[in-house]
């Protein structure tokens, strides 16, 4: 290991002083080539500057192949951070899903949201990712199962897997805080399987089948569909199916009133549901500019338009609340940030700074009425905000690109097709993971059950499912 | 007229109900607290990274209501009317003579502190 290290690091020692040498003797023959051009002019002299040119190109060469081999490298290293990165959003959500729900249900959140990890990972890793990114046979990949075929070691596809693993697990634990609080927990885990085995990755291969694989067919990919990040192969997609599973599951006990008015069920910590959501925006610093897996400017510039929107969501959410409520609601405010941050999560690369804080702010007020929209009309119980956040703003966010994009976009005079191609893939999101997402709760539902009975709900299901307490020697006041 | 203390320990989810029917029966003042007690319900099993452990105190609300003697019995229906399901572990009400009441506000002494 040790002597390893030290090899890269004379290497990188080598690498750097060679350039340097490289370029300073590129501007010294830079100086003496006008210098022998002048001459030659007035003295009409041909052969010798050839042989400069020769050599020149040598070192031209030379020089080329290690730009290209550090380029390499630096994406390679900046696409694992970005991909640590976002791992650690599996932290902020688990922290959020549990911030907003009861203390009775913390110990069943946080299972779950480890095992959705857990489970989707290997589930990615032996068949996901295959079906994602292999070679397609026009629907989904048919190959790189289990990375098979690839050498051990250093190949590109390791960094890329490690990074589409968290973004397949990202999408699978969206689900868990709209079904929160009564869902059984054998069925949940069943679930997570199927998500991150085909329903994630079949979609991602549409959109992004030609990723690893430059000219692989990938339908939504090759009409133009632009999703840069993810707003609609992860998030929508986690979202729909969260709708589906809040609906077949049903909304908690005591959520609605016999006049079908729904009842607030306060979350058991807003310190928790903050921090989560501080962690998700530092992990989508890894989600969106990581998804350029390259190293250069465009990080940055993705970092800005990413951050500008988040906060335009959170700014725009609380003003929204306030108004609409009298109150500033932090937990609005919080789902605005996130709202907006799944929103740029789609145009993040291709809009202005300026662009990047309208979408934000659309996505600030869109979060607020659409979680009044689904708990005061569509009567389904999201705890945490869940469809609102990644299903309705992973909409406005793939839109978006349709109409801000400054090289397709609508606003800036390149006309409705990139609009239409993008709504293309909106509805085709929406049907498959929506319509997949209904058959398989329904299914589950009929097999093994989909939710507890009412008396463990009442209960909670840390005793119920996991016969655990997350705040034991704790006095909670259990009320409802 | 003579009062009473009414204490109370039911099902912690029967709370809302009980206050609902507390309120329609025209009772508006109590004091809730959380408690831990035992019974005819007997405990349940929880496990702790392997380890068994038995759980015998059961979460249950203590409900306190001081009344004149003419509320009693609303108020004692009404409690009931909240909380009773018919299952093992739905609670139990107590009533106890309550020689003096005092209200901090006024020093007034008694049947007017109490209403």
């Amino acid at each position: 290991m040790c002597i390893k290290l030290k090899t890269v690091l004379v290497c990188l020692i080598f690498a750097a002083g060679f350039a340097v040498t490289a370029s300073t003797t590129f501007a010294f023959q830079d100086s003496v080539e006008d210098v022998g051009s002048s001459v030659a002019e007035s003295v009409d002299m041909a052969p010798e500057p050839e042989v400069h040119v020769e050599e020149s190109t040598d070192i031209e060469s030379i020089t080329a192949a290690i730009k290209e081999q550090l380029q390499t490298n630096i994406n390679i290293v900046w696409t694992c951070i970005a991909a640590f990165l976002v791992f650690f959003m599996q932290a902020g959500f688990a922290m959020v899903e549990t911030g907003f729900t009861r203390a009775k249900n913390a110990v069943n959140i946080l299972t779950k949201n480890l095992m959705d990890f857990s489970v989707g990972s290997l589930a990615f890793f032996f068949v996901g990712f295959g079906l994602m990114f292999g070679v397609s046979n026009g629907l989904f990949g048919t190959t790189l199962f289990g990375l098979s075929g690839v050498e051990d070691g250093g190949d590109w596809s390791w960094t890329f897997l490690i990074f589409q693993t968290v973004f397949a697990a990202t999408a699978a634990t969206i689900v868990s805080g709209a079904m929160a609080e009564r869902t059984k927990f054998v069925s949940y885990l069943l679930y997570s399987v199927v998500i991150t085995l085909v329903i994630y990755p079949i979609f991602g291969s549409w959109a992004w089948g030609n990723l690893l694989i430059g000219d692989n067919s990938s339908w939504l990919a090759d009409l133009g569909f632009h999703d840069f990040a993810g707003s609609t192969v992860v998030h929508s997609i986690g979202g729909w199916l969260a709708l589906a599973g809040a609906i077949v599951l049903g909304p908690r006990v005591g959520k609605y009133g016999a006049n079908g008015k729904p009842n607030a069920i306060l979350g058991h910590s807003l310190p928790l549901a903050a921090l989560g959501v501080f962690i998700l925006w530092f992990g989508w610093f890894g989600f969106n500019p990581g998804s350029t897996t390259f190293g250069d400017g465009m990080i940055g510039y993705v970092a800005v338009t990413t951050n500008l929107a988040a906060a335009a969501g959170a700014v725009l959410a609380l003003t929204t609340s306030w108004l609409l409520m009298k109150k500033p609601d932090l937990s609005m405010a919080l789902n605005g940030a996130l709202a907006g941050l799944v929103a740029i999560t789609a145009p993040c690369d291709g809009v202005s700074a300026f662009g990047a804080v309208c979408i934000g702010a659309v996505a600030g007020i869109l979060v607020v009425l659409s979680v009044l929209f689904i708990d005061f009309v569509l009567k389904v119980d999201d705890p945490v905000g869940a469809i609102s956040v990644h299903g309705v703003n992973g909409l406005w966010g793939t839109l978006s690109y349709g109409l801000f994009s400054m090289n397709e976009g609508l606003f800036y005079g390149h006309g409705f097709k990139s609009l239409g191609v993008q709504l293309l893939g909106i509805g085709t999101a929406f049907v498959w993971a929506f319509g997949l997402g209904l058959i398989l709760f329904f299914l589950l539902k009929k097999t093994v059950g989909l939710r507890v009975t009412p008396e463990e709900e009442l209960k909670g299901l840390d005793i119920g499912e996991h016969g655990n307490e997350a705040y034991a020697g704790f006095q909670i006041f259990t009320t409802e | 007229m003579i009062m009473k203390l009414i204490i109370a320990y039911v099902q912690p989810h029967k709370l809302s109900d009980v206050k609902r029917a507390l309120f329609k029966a025209e009772v508006y003042k109590m004091s809730v607290t959380n408690s831990l007690g035992c019974g005819q319900q007997k405990g349940y099993h929880e496990s702790y990274r392997g380890v068994d452990i038995e759980v015998n105190l059961l979460k249950k609300l203590r409900l306190e209501i001081a009344v004149n003697e003419d509320f009693v019995e609303r108020t004692v229906k009404a409690i009931i009317e909240g909380s009773k399901t018919g299952q093992i572990g739905d609670g139990k009400i107590f009533i106890l003579d309550l020689p003096e009441c005092i209200r901090i506000r006024t020093e007034e002494r008694g049947n007017v502190a109490i209403g």
